[in-house]
């Protein structure tokens, strides 16, 4: 089912001779707080190649709805970007006008929180239909068709008589499913995920995340998606990504991230979480709370505090992001604690 | 925390430029409205017919007016009467209708069907309405003008917070108190009101400014303030022939003072209320 | 805290609620013996919340009956002071950390507040007592005189557990009390809590819909599928084994190593 027309959209998932689809290099965005400047990521570079799902991990203050934000232009007025964003190898971060109205067309985002990002009187049919009419000129009779497909493959039943209705009358998993068909309907090459079921019980969770993976492939898009939750990453990316204070702490295939984390935060999230297959006297949460980037002190590591790992090297310069095993990890011990940090069960 | 006084002048300074502005204002204006009558240099109320609608001269900075009385000393004079019923206005209708928004938005269903319904009945009448009425039963003067507008702007006030309440009542920590067992009042006064009290001060000072208006055209009508008393509205009123006669200095000079304090009112309210909200959370 | 003798802290007998057509809770009874916790679990809508509200009084059940500590809560209490005792019996502390404190009142003055609704206590009795729970909650001086917006959501809800705690309750209700907390301060406030029932004895009634913090925190759960009662017995045995399709789809719906999620079209699922 993807449009041949479309450059990139292929059943494949990114292989490494292809160009990256997505290119961010020395990202730094700087924030305007109460007057003054505040970092909120610090030199933040990866890539994602065209039909590549990557992963986005962290807590509060990481960085990671702001790296999306970003890579989404839609940063808060006032926001200060170093850095390039290179899509499709443009360089998108100060494109305007109709540079800008066409790379929208080029990357779709899913919020977390659907009603927000919907007009409550306006019609499902609008909002579904309105990217299609105006910026892609599809006259309505047939971007109305477009989106009653969409919707079938989204598994809704009966979507002739729910483009009529308005969003107070859905539930929030029906709405986060129209909005990934809304996001959809314009065929973009890469969707922004950002935490899309977090709002969701864990039954719509696993439906959304089902409807999502699995149109996501059939279209050959590329995603970067935002989480908190390590495990729900691994299940639908190919590689994630881990951010602490504003910055990358790891780079890992899904598939090695909890057998061999690289970095000593990756194995404390992991491990912090309670076992759903037994009980543990106590958990072994991180002490101390997770921080922002501009909170974190430029000259050292900024997990350094709260790492059961440290020595003095790790107070002494910051880490710089370096490539072990396959993947990268900001951790000045990253290779004397190779293979230690396997998220232990909690004993 | 802060105590009140700095905390209060933390606020004021961040309001702004406008906003010290208008607070310099008021305090002047406040000033007139309590020492007025002292302050005037000339008799207020002394007619001389000889000197009507003589311009700026002497010691006179704004003239006479159509009476040949000194027109800043009218309108040192006439603070007192034309702040004083809008500020009797607030005092009655902002209390009033803070009471009944909250009791509609806590206990909702039926109590608040029935006080939102009455208020909207109210709601249908203006206040230039009420006036009339007010002026037809007590006779014209500035307590009938004070409480026909107290009535026409209840209702306002109470739809306004209302919304607000219902708001803040909806919250957790709402529910945790009454959880905790403490009873309604309590909960009301010294949580829901507080919370909602830079909405509460916005109002009020809006509606100052409307009532300062709407007193000036009730007494300009002739069913509020009666003549000789000096009042900005009045002095609009019994000005007006000088506007086309040639003589616009005594009706301007107190149409202006009319704006300049509901000007300041409105950009302070408006300041006071952005601040308070920006600060909450 | 109440003394019980051993009867039931908690005890719900056909908890029914109805609004207008729309049957939200139907035919719930439970138990939780004094020093034990449940869990109720299931999908959004199912009526966990519903059930919350109903036991610490902010709905009305259409029929059934709660018990807490031996006496009726059913119906609304006929004055201030049943009011207050049961308070003493059962607290609450919701979900949401931002809007579960008064942003205008710190933590002191917060606890301070039920205190003196409860007790008579002199003002230097309540500062002691004020800082033995947020001692016991991990809030340090500061945080205790500091207002909700400097407090981050972790320490909030360290707050609101303090508060709730301050009534000294048999039974505290955590209403997804840690599903807002980032990973590293839900596992912080878990541990907390699991504290706290060692030190007070207080029984909790979790809802959540994250079961493996269900797995960490209760001794019992109840599964819940559209405001009726699925499956219940320990917590162990429901979750390795679960019985009902409901469960079972619960469980197989939780993110873990090695899980793919796995779209069954809606028809296909009935």
């Amino acid at each position: 089912m993807s449009d041949p027309a479309q450059p990139g959209a292929s059943r494949s998932t990114g292989t490494a001779s292809r160009a990256p689809l997505l290119e961010v290099a020395g990202l730094n965005v700087l924030l305007k707080v109460n007057g003054t400047r505040r970092p909120a990521l610090r030199d933040v570079s990866f890539t994602v190649a065209p039909g590549e799902a990557v992963g986005l991990v962290g807590e509060s203050g990481a960085g990671k709805t702001m790296t999306a934000r970003a890579v989404g232009r839609l940063l808060p007025a006032g926001a200060h970007v170093q850095g390039s964003i290179r899509f499709a190898s443009t360089d998108i971060a100060a494109i305007t006008g109709a540079d800008l109205r066409r790379y929208r067309t080029q990357v779709a985002m899913i919020f977390q929180d659907p009603r927000a990002h919907t007009n409550p009187v306006r019609r499902i049919e609008d909002f579904m239909t309105e990217a299609l009419r105006t910026n892609h000129g599809v006259r309505a009779a047939q971007a109305r068709d477009r989106a009653l497909d969409m919707l079938a493959q989204v598994g809704i039943e009966d979507g002739a008589r729910r483009l009529r209705q308005y969003p107070h009358q859905m539930s929030g998993g029906m709405l986060q499913r129209i909005m990934i068909a809304a996001a959809l309907l314009i065929k973009p090459r890469l969707l922004l995920a950002d935490e899309p079921t977090t709002a969701l019980d864990v039954t719509t969770q696993a439906e959304v995340m089902a409807i999502l993976d699995g149109l996501r492939r059939e279209y050959g898009l590329a995603m970067l998606f935002i989480t908190h939750d390590l495990d729900l990453a691994a299940a639908i990316c190919d590689r994630t990504i881990v951010m602490y204070a504003g910055q990358i702490v790891e780079v890992r295939s899904s598939a090695l991230l909890h057998a061999n984390p690289l970095h000593p935060y990756t194995a404390a999230l992991a491990a912090a979480r309670p076992d759903i297959a037994k009980t543990v006297h106590r958990l072994r949460a991180i002490p101390g709370h997770p921080l922002s980037a501009f909170e974190a002190p430029p000259a050292e590591c900024a997990f350094a505090p709260r790492c059961a790992h440290t020595r003095d090297v790790c107070r002494a310069t910051a880490p710089g992001l370096a490539e072990l095993d396959g993947g990268l990890s900001r951790c000045a011990r990253a290779h004397q604690l190779r293979g230690q940090l396997q998220a232990v069960p909690n004993a | 925390m802060a105590p009140a006084p700095s905390r209060g002048l933390a606020l004021l300074r961040a309001t702004g430029p406008a906003g010290i502005a208008s607070a310099i204002v008021l305090v002047v204006a406040a000033f007139a409205a309590v020492f007025g009558p002292l302050l005037a240099p000339y008799d207020p109320n002394l007619p001389n017919l000889s000197l009507a609608w003589v311009g700026p001269v002497g010691g006179h900075l704004l003239g006479y007016d159509f009476e040949g009385r000194d027109v800043l000393s009218r309108l040192l004079a006439g603070a007192q009467t034309t702040m004083l019923g809008p500020l009797a206005a607030v005092v009655i209708s902002v209390p009033v209708g803070t009471l009944l928004a909250v009791t509609a938005a806590w206990r909702r269903g039926a109590s608040d069907a029935v006080i939102s319904s009455s208020l909207n009945i109210l709601f249908t009448f203006p206040a230039i309405l009420l006036a009339l009425l007010a002026a037809a039963v007590f006779g014209a003067s500035l307590v009938a003008a004070v409480l026909a507008l107290s009535a026409a702007y209840t209702p306002y006030v109470a739809r306004v917070l209302r919304g607000a309440a219902l708001k803040e009542r909806t919250q957790a920590y709402v529910a945790a108190l009454e959880v905790q067992g403490a009873p309604a009042t309590s909960v009301c006064l010294r949580h829901l009101i507080p919370n909602i009290a830079p909405l509460i001060v916005a109002q009020a000072t809006i509606l100052f400014g409307y009532a300062m208006v709407d007193l000036a055209a009730i007494s300009f009508l002739g069913l509020g303030v009666q003549p000789p008393t000096a009042n900005w509205g009045v002095m609009i009123s019994e000005n007006q022939a000088g506007l086309l006669q040639g003589y616009p200095l005594p009706a301007l000079a107190a149409g202006a003072c009319i704006v300049l304090v509901v000007i300041a009112v409105n950009v302070l309210g408006e300041r006071l209320f952005e601040q308070a909200r920006v600060a909450r959370r | 805290m109440p003394d019980t003798n051993g009867a039931p802290v908690l005890e719900t007998a056909g908890l029914r609620k109805q609004f207008g057509d729309l049957v939200a809770v139907d035919d719930v009874s439970f138990r939780i013996p004094p020093g034990r916790s449940l869990a109720i679990v299931g999908e959004s809508g199912a009526g966990k919340t519903t059930i919350a509200r109903m036991i610490v009084g902010l709905e009305w059940p259409t029929s059934g009956t709660i018990t807490a500590c031996g006496h009726d809560r059913s119906e609304p209490p006929r004055s201030a002071r049943d009011r207050r005792r049961r308070a003493r019996e059962v607290q609450i502390v919701f979900q949401d950390p931002y809007t579960s404190l008064d942003p205008r009142q710190n933590a002191h003055a917060a606890i301070d507040e039920v205190l003196r609704l409860h007790h008579g206590w002199p003002a230097e009795r309540r500062r002691d007592r004020i800082a033995e729970l947020t001692g016991l909650v991990g809030l340090d001086a500061r945080q205790s005189r500091a207002l909700p917006r400097s407090l981050s959501g972790g320490q909030r809800q360290r707050v609101a557990i303090a508060r709730a705690l301050a009534a000294e309750p048999a039974v505290l209700i955590l209403d997804e009390s840690v599903a807002a907390l980032d990973v590293s301060i839900q596992a912080q406030v878990l541990n907390l809590l699991a504290d706290i029932r060692d030190q007070c004895g207080v029984s909790y009634l979790l809802i959540s819909h994250d079961l493996a913090v269900v797995r960490q925190l209760t001794d019992e759960t109840l599964v819940l599928h559209r405001g009726t009662v699925a499956e219940r017995g320990p917590t162990a045995r429901v979750l390795d084994n679960p019985q009902h399709p409901c469960t079972q789809r619960l469980r197989a719906s939780v993110p873990r190593p090695g899980w793919k999620p796995r779209y069954v079209h809606p028809s296909a699922a009935r």
